[in-house]
């Protein structure tokens, strides 16, 4: 049986480990290859490595950075942050990524979808969403959370998924950072929308947020960054609560079967 | 020395740096002479089935696989790889595969909906294995039930005779198909942890053929 999957988030600047609170406030954690190797070793599924500030300041991706911790990484990885151009699909996946996660870059250019997907396949392309309540809507939000691009959040990854998108990441601003529990509502919105994989991100602070997603229909994967940097929950403590709790995990080696 | 086929598809990175963590020496090559020099051979593969056989095919190096799997060379395939080992895709069309093993490559979701079960399209995360030939080399080090990462949208069927071990997806899928020196994992090994690297390892240590 295909297992829910736990994702550690590894916010990167200046080569660095960061997480912030509604993404504002930064505060340095550790260095992103100790914390790969770590995350690699306690048994976290995938991991998604993105640079924070690319999209805000054009910083390409420290490639060097990343290929150290693809060498270290034996479980998928996930590559985002200034994610403009075919090019830079290129770059990331040279330096040992698996999947490509884009954000602004395809706001700016809602081609790179569908040519990304043509030349490395959907599932290669991650489509990434930063999205907060509007009225009754959500909209799309870029800028790291801080500017409304007044688009629909919900047609977005319908169009994303249509040119090619096969997996999305839904970070909601409303609960990013808040640590009171994933936006259940907006995650039903969207995989009421989409039938591709859905990665839930911001919110979780407790294992028990994790298992509320877990019985949405249509959520596939739990991200976070603050709660696994701080050691605030281990990913073996929290996979067996899961399984206790009837989600199916994939458990450490060694507690299988 | 373990070669691994570069035909310009797949990414070679990850499946490189596991076997330099594994300590086997490794080259990415296209490079007949090289191909033919090192010890076993490993065909990646990420994309389009009819896409990598032409690549393949413009690569020249099919009939060097040919001659080095007719001569006993242990010949291991991953993902896309694997696929192409069996006798046809039907990937946007139907393509000759290499014919290594017996069986297609057929569209699971076709599949999927024939049997009425609503799995998402690709098969993508972590599956557990069961194992149907537990003797294997590859599963010298591997339990019953453990978990390794998928993601693909097509299978192999009418396999029954190479199956190695199986993963339940909606339906049965095949994990890992072999055949004498052949051999080819439907999963990520170099990207299944712990349990794939012990796979890996397995298999490159085993006297195979």
């Amino acid at each position: 049986m295909l297992t829910k999957r736990i994702i550690p988030c590894l916010d990167v600047r200046d080569g660095r480990v960061v997480k912030g609170v509604r993404f504002r406030g930064v505060q340095d954690v550790e260095d992103p290859v100790a914390m790969a190797r770590y995350y690699n070793d306690s048994g976290a599924d995938e991991l998604v490595f993105y640079d924070i500030t690319a999209s805000v300041e054009q910083r390409p991706l420290f490639a060097r950075v990343l290929a150290e911790v693809a060498r270290q990484i034996f479980i998928p990885l996930t590559v985002g942050g200034g994610i403009q151009t075919l090019a830079d699909f290129d770059r990331v996946l040279h330096c040992g990524a698996d999947k490509v996660s884009v954000n602004s870059g395809a706001i700016r250019n809602p081609q790179l979808i569908r040519e990304a997907a043509k030349r490395y396949g959907d599932q290669c392309v991650v489509l990434s969403m930063d999205v907060s309540r509007v009225g009754d809507s959500y909209h799309l939000f870029t800028q790291g959370g801080q500017v409304d691009t007044g688009i629909d959040a919900l047609e977005w990854a319908a169009a994303g998924v249509d040119a090619g998108a096969g997996e999305i990441v839904l970070n909601s601003i409303d609960t990013d950072g808040v640590k009171q529990g994933f936006d259940l509502p907006m995650l039903a919105a969207l995989a009421e929308r989409v039938s591709v994989p859905i990665i839930a991100s911001g919110g979780a602070g407790r294992m028990e947020h994790f298992s509320e997603l877990f019985r949405l229909p249509g959520v596939d994967a739990g991200l976070a960054a603050s709660i696994f940097h701080f050691r605030e929950l281990e990913i073996g403590t929290l996979k067996r609560y899961l399984q206790q709790q009837g989600v199916p995990v994939r458990l450490p080696a060694g507690e299988t079967a | 020395m373990i070669a691994i086929i570069d035909y310009g598809l797949g990414n070679v990175f990850s499946l490189s740096a596991s076997l330099d963590h594994l300590g086997f020496a490794n080259c990415v090559t296209a490079d007949a002479a090289q191909i033919r020099r090192a010890e076993r051979i490993i065909l990646p593969g990420v994309g389009a089935y009819g896409d990598a056989m032409q690549r393949l095919r413009a690569s020249g190096l099919i009939p060097v696989l040919d001659e080095q799997v007719a001569a006993g060379k242990p010949l291991l395939g991953i993902c896309l790889g694997m696929q192409l080992l069996f006798e046809r895709g039907y990937e946007y069309g139907e393509h000759q595969g290499l014919g290594y093993l017996h069986g297609s490559i057929c569209s699971l979701a076709d599949d999927l909906a024939a049997c009425g079960a609503s799995c998402k399209i690709p098969h993508m995360g972590w599956n557990s294995l069961h194992l149907v030939r537990p003797e294997h080399p590859l599963f010298r080090t591997t339990r019953e039930g453990e978990f390794v990462y998928f993601v693909h949208s097509f299978y192999a069927k009418d396999c029954a005779e190479s199956l190695l071990a199986s993963c339940d997806y909606g339906l049965p899928v095949a994990a890992a198909c072999g055949s004498g020196n052949v051999c080819g994992c439907q999963f990520h090994p170099e990207k299944s942890g712990a349990a794939g690297l012990a796979m890996l390892r397995s298999y490159l240590t085993a006297e195979i053929g």
